[in-house]
């Protein structure tokens, strides 16, 4: 049972956290636009999610909390 | 759930200046993680540069000094002769610290001084606006060299580490890279050791990580990813070039 | 107090150590090496840090770092060296720290020579770096004035958050004179609200910076130092008035000159001639209000000093062209004798006795 969140305005869209997933289950949502204009990344498959935090590790905006 | 990954205590919770995709923000967490780590944030002062990180100060909450350009292994001497207690570091990028502040970098690390230096090199000068940095690749395409770097009239490319590893009073000299996770662990433990080469009285530690700009490279963060294992790592080969806990602290 | 007969550039380092500097931070140029040399010697067997920089842009920076900190901390050079100072001076003020910055002047510009001079009061007074900005400028004139006034620098420096340059030259920076130097002490002053010395978890982090990116922010800064800058002008502003009460005739000089002067104004009384002497000692801030009232019966004023004429601007701005005001100078090193100042003020006279 593990959970990533994105903090909606801090992300800024760069697509790092989705390089890094070794799951591939991290990607740019195309529905809703932060403050900043952004399309902001999400988890597709929460399910799936192990909590290994490599999305967060390489995330520039400190802008994914993990929880396990 | 417990939260097992969030913002550490030294970062500032606030919204970063970068650019997307500009690897600054994670080469900041990462000494913060390390600062938090060692639980030495209240005696801890950083001291940032001239070029994009020059507004490093609102991000780190230890107490901040911003240097002129290229002056902050200056600054932070000054610092840390004063007061000698006090945990210092300097947050630098590479036309700050291989261009304008050559003379304070190298004679910082030829005293020994005993401060930590974190030097981010993207090959450009990203705040002006993307010059010729002198990381800058040969062949490299800049605001200052429109036609790409010619080495016959614009020189070669600074490697900080291999030359700061020739003197006797560095301790510390590695090039890490933050392109992948695997590399953001080395940069941490790389920056890790290297507050702990201060706390140790060790003298002076370098951890340059290779770093991207998006922006001023004219690619997306991803691409700026490939160009940083393809173009750059080639050129700066990361690894340890110097550490005086190694077998008699023999320079690679 | 007893008395040991010093040189100057000797005194002011002693004196520097006594006022509770801590750190010392140069470069060897002549000629004021004898103060690096001197403090090297005691810095280490009294507590405190001295460190040869790889320049003067390094020294200058290290100050910096430690004034940030909240110590006291010291650089001298002479005129080039001061010229390479100048952006950390510009940071240092812009980053409200308190410094000492000692310039022991030799004639200019370029690499100039090595002799005495006063070429540098307009880089001292208008022009140390870029911005608006102002620092305290302290002219001593005997190596006793040296020795108080290093105390007193450091002081003006706490009290206000801005650096100090003590402007001495290369004759009191090599004269030796007999002296007697105050008990040690440190800053009475609290830093604690702006040091940047480690939050020990107990506090917001201190940020010592000068870069504001909103102009509005900047323009408020910027005006508060200003407001700084008017409490020194008004409480802070020194000089030393000799015979000026009847004097038809005040000379103005400063630092080494003045005494030179001295001899020509005491030849001259002895003469019959009524003539006096303004010796301003804070250069910024000029003694506007000292020299009005010096000069209040005077027919003429004359104008003394070691170089082609700097200071003299600042004499007509403040007597707002109601006197008239004459030069006199010499210039690269060489030194203005009391028969040449005496010789002026004859002329000034009306050119007999």
């Amino acid at each position: 049972m593990a959970k990533m969140t994105v903090i909606f305005d801090r992300c800024k869209g760069c697509e790092l956290c989705t390089t890094a997933c070794p799951k591939h289950i991290v990607a740019l949502q195309h529905e809703k636009r932060n403050k900043e204009g952004v399309f902001t990344a999400v988890c597709t498959d929460e399910s799936a999610c192990i909590g290994c935090a490599m999305c967060a590790m390489i995330c520039p905006d400190c802008a994914i909390v993990i929880e396990k | 759930m417990a939260v097992v990954f969030e913002r550490p205590h030294a970062l500032c919770d606030v919204r970063l200046h970068y650019c997307a995709g500009c690897t600054h923000g994670i080469i900041h967490r990462l000494v913060c993680e390390v600062i938090d780590e060692m639980g030495i944030e209240g005696e801890t002062v950083g001291v940032c540069p001239v070029g994009c990180s020059v507004f490093a100060y609102n991000y780190f909450n230890c107490d901040m000094i911003e240097a002129p350009h290229g002056r902050a292994p200056a600054v932070a001497t000054g610092v840390k002769r004063a007061r000698p207690d006090l945990n210092v570091f300097t947050y630098q990028g590479d036309g700050d610290l291989a261009a304008i502040g050559t003379a304070e970098t190298v004679h910082a690390a030829t005293r020994g001084e005993n401060i930590v230096v974190i030097f981010v090199n993207n090959t450009t000068y990203g705040m002006t606006g993307g010059q010729m940095a002198p990381t800058t690749l040969p062949g490299q395409v800049t605001t200052t060299t429109p036609y790409g770097r010619d080495p016959k009239a614009n020189g070669y490319p600074i490697r900080v580490c291999e030359m700061l590893s020739t003197l006797t009073g560095t301790s510390y000299a590695v090039r890490t890279a933050v392109d992948t996770v695997p590399h953001i662990r080395e940069t941490k433990k790389a920056i890790r050791k290297a507050f702990e080469n201060q706390k140790a009285g060790k003298g002076f530690s370098i951890v340059e990580v290779l770093s991207t700009c998006p922006s001023n490279w004219g690619l997306t963060p991803k691409e700026s990813i490939k160009r940083l294992q393809e173009e750059c790592i080639p050129y700066y080969p990361l690894g340890v070039y110097k550490d005086i806990d190694a077998e008699g602290g023999e320079t690679k | 107090m007893e008395k040991v007969l010093m040189k100057g550039n000797e005194a002011l380092a002693e004196a520097a150590i006594r006022a509770g500097c801590k750190c010392f931070f140069g470069y060897p140029i002549t000629p004021q090496t004898e103060l690096s040399e001197y403090l090297s010697k005691q810095m280490p067997k009294r507590g405190g840090v001295f460190l040869q920089a790889e320049s003067e842009v390094a020294a200058i920076n290290m100050v910096l770092g430690a004034a940030a900190t909240g110590t006291r901390v010291m650089t001298s050079s002479s005129s080039p060296g001061v010229s390479l100072k100048s952006e950390g001076i510009s940071y240092i003020a812009g980053s409200d720290v308190p410094a000492v910055i000692i310039n022991v002047q030799r004639g200019g510009p370029g690499l100039g020579g090595i002799q005495p001079s006063q070429a540098d009061y307009w880089q001292a007074t208008k022009g140390l770096g870029h911005g608006d900005f102002h620092l305290i400028v302290l002219a001593p004139s005997s190596v006793q004035e040296v020795v108080d006034l290093v105390s007193k620098a450091f002081d003006l420096g706490d009290k206000y958050r801005v650096p100090v340059m003590l402007l001495s030259d290369g004759l009191l920076g090599q004269m030796m004179e007999p002296v007697s130097f105050p008990e040690a002490t440190e800053s009475k002053f609290d830093k604690s609200g702006w040091a940047a010395n480690g939050t020990k978890m107990e506090r917001e982090h201190h940020i010592v910076n000068s870069l504001y990116i909103e102009a509005n922010d900047l323009e408020d800064i910027v005006k508060e130092r200003y407001a700084r800058y008017a409490a020194i002008e008004e409480a802070e502003s020194d000089a030393e008035s000799y015979l000026t009460e009847d004097a038809d005739i005040v000379v103005v000089a400063y630092g080494a000159t003045a005494r030179v002067v001295k001899s020509a104004v005491n030849k001259a009384r002895a003469e019959g001639i009524k003539v006096g002497m303004l010796r301003p000692i804070t250069l910024w801030p000029f003694p506007k209000k000292q020299l009005c009232a010096a000069c209040e019966n005077a027919k003429a004023v004359l104008t003394v000093e070691m170089s082609m004429g700097q200071m003299v601007d600042d004499v007509k701005l403040a007597l707002e062209c109601k006197k008239p005001v004459s030069f006199f100078g010499r210039t690269g090193g060489v030194i203005p004798t009391p028969a040449e100042v005496y010789a002026e003020i004859v002329k000034l006279n009306g050119g007999a006795l």
